[in-house]
């Protein structure tokens, strides 16, 4: 395989990789859990969004055409995290969990 | 056509995603073309009103800014997140909402949720207020004023609403 390709594949899975370990690190050690819901939303963007380009320009170039199936994994992950992260905050709320101590602000009743 | 094609949006994606997911030919275009028409259809009663796109130009532009602020939040939030925990500076933020569509204020939210640093928690029940939680917050007016300046003014710019 060309260099210039497989230098570019490497450093895209690299990025997604480490943007997906600090999310799930973000998820580890967060203190409370509406703090916790913002280490996924990293997970899913840059984390996801780098394998996705990897693997678009890998299969792109084995098959010398493009090749996009991966833009739609990554059109319906935008579609459904977000709303997935809303359920959790607004069942977190209903739950009234305890959040840090100094968190400006206060939730909604639900 | 309008009653043949209610969302010709919804429609076109539709076709394109089912292309991607099969592969390009004769066959599937035509496959996919009977289930662009049709699943609109069956699906129309769950949809709410969709507003009518005004500026396609102006959409591009704005899915171009939220992939560069994803990419820029990203770097931010990765420092915080690896950093102390103790220096963040949690907040819930009530903002006020200036979008009246539901298609247009999901957009909104969801933006919101999928740039790090912030997920929208809740919408008041007359759509009048957004309850954003921000992760690491210097100030409540400064954050409103982005989000709105970013994200909500070239929506309503988009969709006329």
């Amino acid at each position: 395989m060309n260099q210039v390709v497989e230098f570019l594949v490497s450093a895209a899975i690299l990025v997604g990789g480490v943007f997906a370990l600090v999310g799930s690190i973000g998820l580890a050690r967060l203190p409370d859990f509406y703090l916790r819901l913002h280490g996924p939303t990293k997970a899913t963007t840059l984390g996801v969004g780098g394998t996705i380009l990897a693997s678009l320009l890998f299969f792109s170039w084995r098959e010398q055409a493009l090749q996009l199936q991966e833009v739609l994994i990554a059109l319906f992950l935008f579609i459904t995290a977000p709303v997935s992260a809303h359920m959790l905050a607004k069942a977190a709320m209903h739950r009234e969990l305890k959040r840090r101590e100094d968190t400006r602000g206060r939730p909604w009743k639900q | 056509m309008s009653r043949l094609l209610p969302f010709p949006m919804l429609s076109l994606l539709l076709w394109l995603s089912w292309l991607l997911l099969n592969g390009f030919s004769w066959g599937h275009g035509l496959l996919g073309l009977v289930l662009a028409v049709v699943l609109p259809l069956g699906t129309r009663p769950f949809w709410p009103n969709v507003p009518r796109l005004r500026d396609f130009l102006k959409l591009v532009r704005f899915v171009l800014v939220v992939h560069w602020d994803i990419i820029t939040a990203n770097l931010v939030v990765a420092r915080l997140i690896l950093g102390s925990p103790r220096k963040l500076r949690p907040a819930f933020v009530e903002m006020p909402l200036e979008l009246t569509d539901d298609f247009a204020i999901t957009l909104l939210t969801s933006t919101i949720s999928l740039t790090p640093g912030t997920v929208s928690a809740d919408v008041s029940e007359d759509r009048r207020t957004l309850l954003i939680h921000a992760l690491d917050m210097d100030d409540e007016a400064a954050l409103v004023a982005q989000i709105k300046q970013r994200y909500e003014r070239p929506l309503k710019e988009i969709f006329e609403c």
